[in-house]
């Protein structure tokens, strides 16, 4: 035993608790700085069980367990008054309740999380259906308006060249407007070509101002028009190169 | 609850009633203790095996309290025994009890007086000092030795 011997007396009596006075107070001291004394002293606490064990006598009567038992039917397990376990007890319900929230919390999360994944995934078909789609406008585009486009009038064999003509192609519900032209003449220095829309109603909307290039073809995209204009002809006349309000006379090519 | 009565009731009866020598307030503290357990589930754990050393010390403590007219000194939940007398079962419990009581009888009866006044008596050291009339000194070592004597008849069992 590697017990100080001068607390070993102590502590016995300390384990029995019958040490008082200064004497407890010094062994407590040691107690805090001494690990073998503390192992001693648990060691004289379980000699100091069996000394309780061996005392013996009768059976409790019969009236102790009925009285037992009639105290804990007045009683709910856990919900007694000792304010240590009554701590305890609540943790325990807190506890409950939070794992039932988060149950809660889980499945809401879930089903949340169910619904973007179902958004998502419609987003991303959208998306993917968009991106074809303008994919598809833009190798058009692309195509219509490269430099090295070849604008091509293909004609019956032996015919003659044909006149200076446009096509013009109006969607009035996507108010979208392309205009193709070829075999424009040459215009005059500060001079270009004006592309006019003219509605049922009011007076001739500028379309776009565009200069052939050296083989008479020219072209106009979506021009910026007015929306819904309901559209009864087109016409080209020629403006000076900024443009004009309203069409100079002569109108130099008619379609509708 | 209704089988660690069943078990253990005799136990807790038995030091009670050896503290107070009283029927009825061994009874008392019988069902205090029991209701203890049954209000604080937690305070036990029933996987450690035989619960009789830890209720026999708690049961002696508020015997003591009670006999000494004193209030509870500790709570049950914070009375722990880390090194508990190696009793696997209540067979084992009876076969060391044999042991221990066997050592009592033989050790000098002013040794047992000392010890029992101490244990089950609640006297402190001085107070058993001046009932017997014997030295401070002489009644500390006659306790530890006692126990020293406990402890090694159930370990050359």
């Amino acid at each position: 035993m590697s017990v100080h011997e001068q607390f070993a007396d102590d502590l016995a009596l300390y384990a029995l608790g019958c040490l008082e006075g200064d004497e407890r107070a010094a062994l407590e001291k040691h107690l805090e700085e001494c690990a073998s004394c503390r192992r001693e002293l648990e060691q004289l606490r379980g000699d100091a069980a069996l000394l309780a064990l061996s005392a013996s006598g009768p059976r409790p009567p019969a009236r102790s367990q009925a009285r037992l038992m009639e105290a804990i039917a007045k009683e709910p397990r856990g919900l007694g008054s000792v304010a240590k376990a009554s701590g305890a007890r609540w943790w325990a319900v807190w506890g409950w309740a939070a794992a039932v929230a988060m149950i809660v919390v889980a499945a809401m999360v879930w089903n949340q999380n169910a619904k973007l994944k179902s958004s998502i995934a419609e987003l991303q078909g959208l998306s993917e259906q968009q991106r074809f789609e303008l994919e598809h406008a833009r190798h058009v585009v692309d195509t219509l308006t490269a430099q090295d486009v070849q604008r091509v009038d293909v004609m019956q064999v032996g015919a003659k060249q044909p006149p200076p003509q446009g096509k013009a192609i109006y969607s009035r519900q996507n108010n979208g407007l392309i205009f193709v032209a070829s075999n424009l003449l040459p215009l005059p220095a500060q001079k270009a070509y004006e592309l006019w829309i003219i509605p049922t109603k009011g007076a001739p909307i500028p379309a776009g101002v565009f200069k052939p290039d050296a083989h008479g073809g020219a072209m106009v995209i979506n021009p910026p028009i007015p929306a819904g204009v309901e559209a009864k002809a087109f016409a080209i006349t020629i403006e000076p190169e900024a443009g004009s309000t309203t069409p100079t006379m002569p109108i130099v090519m008619l379609g509708g | 609850m209704a089988q660690l009565y069943t078990r253990y009731s005799a136990v807790v009866y038995a030091v009670a009633l050896r503290v107070l020598a009283d029927t009825a307030a061994a009874e008392d503290v019988l069902q205090e203790i029991f209701m203890q357990l049954w209000r604080n589930p937690g305070a036990f754990d029933a996987g450690r095996g035989n619960l009789a050393p830890w209720l026999a010390v708690i049961t002696r403590n508020r015997a003591v309290d009670s006999l000494r007219k004193r209030r509870p000194q500790t709570d049950i939940l914070e009375t722990t025994l880390s090194v508990e007398p190696d009793l696997a079962g209540d067979a084992d419990r009876g076969r060391a009890m044999e042991k221990v009581r066997a050592a009592l009888t033989e050790m000098p009866a002013a040794q047992r007086s000392s010890l029992e006044m101490a244990y089950f008596q609640g006297y402190s050291h001085s107070e058993i000092s001046h009932k017997t009339g014997e030295p401070l000194g002489t009644i500390k070592t006659r306790i530890r030795t006692g126990l020293m004597l406990l402890r090694k008849a159930v370990e050359t069992r």
